[in-house]
């Protein structure tokens, strides 16, 4: 256990000086693993841990993103459109949440595939807000590549920091113990005393809010926004992936799954964009057929990850 | 002590599509008391105990828990006031161990600030059921009269001032029962008041100081053992003839 | 346009929809596997009338019961193949699965076919009553559709095989004791589920472009119309597929074109909180 917090630390070091030493690529490439990590491990408290299959991850990724440049649009400096994003998605995802949350299973999961297209679709059509399919330019940070590069990568750090701390809390503390509870039998959490509705929901905007600060400083990063590369269906499957890759449930899985995933893509197939979604694919089926548990599973003996009872039953 | 009930029911219905499940339900249990529900498959008593525990609404009636009106309360919040219950298949988290299962009744009760107080209530009450040597083994592990221990290890670290055991014994074989009615008397010597559903007169008649009587979900018949068993309408509904004089002379000892 | 020609072209469109949708509810009912390759079992239903119209002259009415087999012995193998081995996992296990299968798929069939539109032009004129238009191909769609559901819904009813998935639909563990081979079943289940997918195709074939693009919009529409209707049943897929008909009708005309999707998916999202077993619950069993 020990070793796997010094090598996260040895990570953690290569990635803050990556500046220093790197170029233009690599910075990028480090700020794009902590989006992901911060995506990840935000969709582990409602997916991993709490057990409810989301993949709503690119609606509120889609919303930060929108409410961050839209902000920016309007003049506000980038930080605080950033602070307004995640305002916003915390607010919609508390709405959203209280009344997809009844829901168990498959519709939950329909459910939250359903925000996502719900959200593309209102983004397209609404286009005197956001330029609909012609897209949203996003201000450019002024200063020069170099410093915009550090800007965003400090940046996303810092909401992949805060992802993995929160990550630590739920591992460790009682919300994160109710959670588990709710996955692994909800209603007996209930009558035990877990207020279940509100944890779901706590999860859920956590995992949300992270999505959303990601979304804005994405939009800010690229500088320009379209729905379906902010509502992308592609990103809300790959996040669960990356998180199952490493294993879904604890804290340094969806790290780990992060971290492989990228590197695999970066180094064997990005360079094939049209093979992007069969190599998805193909990882996909090897990771359930091969690797139910996640990288992490293998080695040392470990307990057994909490896992929601096997059959689930489609109306509940 | 006070004299006021600890539970009071009145007027309660409940209808599932067109079946009238309970039936203008009212009754009172005192503090410590333990009061023995029974009746037929289908009577409604699980219904019953669904009803005070929150998990279903009632369609219309009351109930009052040491005064408070809880007739539209969710689980966690009956569980958070000291109203607790068993199931008749057993609801354990499977993959936690029993420590953490019987820890959770604790904490999140409010009867536990932190977890590791959780865990030191869990201890104690692991102790009192007789589960230590499992207390590290995942409940899915268990075997069947274990997981009813770990029950009711869960319930006792719940704190709670009503325990309701809906068939706790179901399954258990004679031996396993003894040790069972001993357990649920060393619970009410503790002050916990207990309605006991049972099908078992055996244990029902060996435990209660009053007995309730559910048909069709309408109480018929509420009071002491001896004259509950002699009630013609609770003969026909439930016991039968013979039963009943045989276990009459049992309700007299 | 005329409220009547409205309604009309809803109910064409709602029969298409439940032809579309009755298999992926079968599977998701019976074998409780939400299956997203089914817009691509659409699409490539699609592509077989197209091919087979385009380069052998074969008359796309023809091609539904070829693309029908084809989809079906191709359901078969990958339910035996892949999804056979998560039946009985969580959900996030199996929709991730057929998520990243249908990735795959949609990869194949971007290579193969090319993002590129293409279209059966077959023009068999219309047919005119009453104020309201409605071209033949359409129109031979729409009944086509339901012949089809109608011949599912008999072979669920009528035939020992449809009755054995209706069995392990109701309760798995009853029919293994009644000596109903589940696994078989499943594929099965699996496999009528994609010939129905890949029948729809290709009648879709006929009358609206395709692309390996659309696959996802056929999911979506695939989608509402279980959650409007109810799982797992024939009666269901119909309400259901007939429902959303109407509303894209009306809401197309109305609100445009696009709304009307939205419409569509927040009408859905309604419906899944409100009553998620849908217009017909769990009543029908065929």
């Amino acid at each position: 256990m020990r070793t796997r917090y010094v090598l996260l630390a040895v990570g953690v070091a290569l990635l803050v000086l990556l500046p220093a030493y790197g170029g233009n690529y690599l910075v990028r490439f480090g700020t794009f693993l902590c989006m992901y990590a911060a995506l990840a491990l935000g969709w582990n408290v409602i997916g991993g841990v709490t057990g409810y299959p989301s993949f709503a991850t690119a609606a509120f990724f889609g919303a930060g993103a929108y409410a961050g440049a839209l902000l920016q649009v309007a003049h506000a400096p980038m930080p605080l459109a950033w602070v307004g994003a995640v305002v916003f998605v915390a607010a919609a995802a508390t709405v959203v949440g209280f009344m997809i949350l009844r829901l168990r299973g498959h519709y939950f999961a329909v459910g939250s595939i359903a925000l996502v297209e719900v959200a593309r679709l209102v983004a397209s059509s609404w286009s005197d807000l956001t330029g609909g399919g012609m897209g949203l330019n996003v201000p450019i940070l002024p200063g020069g590549p170099e410093y915009a590069g550090m800007v965003f990568l400090y940046s996303m750090f810092a909401v992949a920091a805060a992802a993995f701390a929160v990550g630590l809390w739920i591992e460790h503390g009682k919300l994160g113990f109710a959670l588990r509870c709710i996955q692994q039998n909800e209603d007996a959490a209930d009558m035990v005393g877990v207020n279940t509705t509100a944890c779901k929901i706590a999860a859920f905007v956590l995992s949300a809010v992270f999505a959303g600060a990601a979304g804005a400083i994405y939009a800010s990063w690229t500088a320009y926004l379209d729905p379906s590369d902010a509502f992308s269906i592609l990103l809300t499957l790959k996040v669960p992936v990356m998180a199952m890759l490493g294993g879904a449930g604890t804290v340094l899985g969806p790290i780990v799954g992060v971290v492989v995933f990228q590197a695999m893509e970066e180094l064997l197939w990005s360079n094939f964009l049209e093979i992007h979604h069969a190599i998805l694919g193909l990882m996909i089926v090897g990771l359930i057929f091969f690797l139910p548990g996640g990288l992490l599973s293998l080695g040392a003996r470990r307990r057994m990850p909490a896992r929601a009872t096997s059959r689930e039953v489609p109306a509940e | 002590m006070s004299q006021d009930p600890l539970l009071r029911v009145s007027g309660l219905e409940k209808s599932f599509g067109g079946v009238r499940a309970v039936r203008q339900v009212s009754f009172e249990v005192g503090r410590g008391e333990i009061v023995g529900l029974i009746g037929p498959n289908g009577a409604g008593k699980t219904t019953l105990v669904n009803l005070i525990t929150g998990v279903v609404r009632p369609d219309g009636g009351r109930i009052l828990f040491d005064g408070a009106d809880v007739t539209t309360q969710r689980p966690f919040q009956a569980a958070r006031r000291g109203l607790a219950r068993t199931f008749q298949i057993v609801q354990p988290f499977p993959q936690m161990t029993v420590l953490e299962n019987v820890a959770a009744g604790a904490l999140f009760t409010g009867k536990a600030a932190s977890r590791r107080e959780a865990e030191r209530v869990a201890a104690e009450q692991i102790a009192f059921v007789g589960l230590q040597p499992f207390a590290e083994a995942p409940a899915v592990s268990l075997t069947l009269p274990n997981r009813k221990r770990l029950e009711f290890a869960k319930s006792l670290a719940m704190g709670p001032r009503l325990l309701m055991l809906d068939e706790v014994n179901a399954g258990l074989n004679s031996a396993e029962l003894d040790n069972a009615l001993d357990l649920i008397r060393r619970i009410a010597a503790r002050g916990i008041t207990i309605i006991l559903i049972e099908h078992l007169m055996k244990v029902v008649l060996g435990l209660s100081t009053r007995i309730m009587v559910l048909h069709h979900g309408e109480l018929i018949r509420a009071g002491a053992p001896r004259d509950v068993l002699a009630d013609p309408r609770v003969v026909e509904a439930y016991l039968g003839q013979k039963f009943a004089e045989r276990y009459g002379r049992l309700a007299d000892a | 346009m005329s409220e009547l020609q409205i309604l009309v072209n809803g109910l064409v469109l709602g029969s298409l929809y439940a032809c579309m949708a009755v298999g992926f509810s079968l599977v998701w009912g019976v074998l409780n596997v939400i299956n997203m390759l089914h817009g691509s079992f659409i699409v490539l239903g699609a592509y077989i009338s197209f091919f087979l119209f385009r380069h052998a002259g074969v008359h796309p009415f023809v091609s539904v019961p070829i693309a029908a087999a084809v989809l079906f012995a191709l359901g078969y193998a990958l339910q035996r193949g892949a999804i056979n081995r998560v039946v009985a996992r969580p959900v996030l296990t199996t929709l991730t699965l057929t998520f990243g299968l249908d990735m795959l798929a949609y990869n194949l069939m971007i290579l193969a076919f090319s993002a590129t539109p293409v279209r059966i032009i077959l023009d068999l004129g219309r047919v005119e009553a009453a104020g309201v238009i409605v071209p033949v191909d359409r129109l031979a769609a729409m009944l086509l559709a339901l012949l089809l559901t109608a011949v599912l819904y008999a072979v669920m009813r009528g035939s020992k095989i449809g009755r054995a998935i209706v069995a392990v639909r109701m309760d798995r563990d009853a029919a293994t004791l009644m000596g109903i081979q589940v696994e078989r079943i499943y594929a099965v289940t699996f496999a009528l589920g994609a010939l129905m997918a890949g029948a729809a195709g290709a009648l879709l074939a006929l009358i609206f472009p395709i692309s390996p693009t659309m696959s996802g919009q056929y999911l979506g529409k695939v989608f509402i119309v279980c959650v409007l209707g109810g799982l797992g049943n024939v009666p269901g897929a119909l309400a259901g597929g007939f429902a959303l008909g109407l509303i894209e009708a009306f809401a197309g005309v109305y609100l445009g074109p696009q709304n009307a999707m939205t419409m569509g998916y927040v009408l859905m999202l309604l419906l899944l909180l409100v009553r998620p077993t849908g217009l017909m619950g769990r009543k029908g069993y065929e």
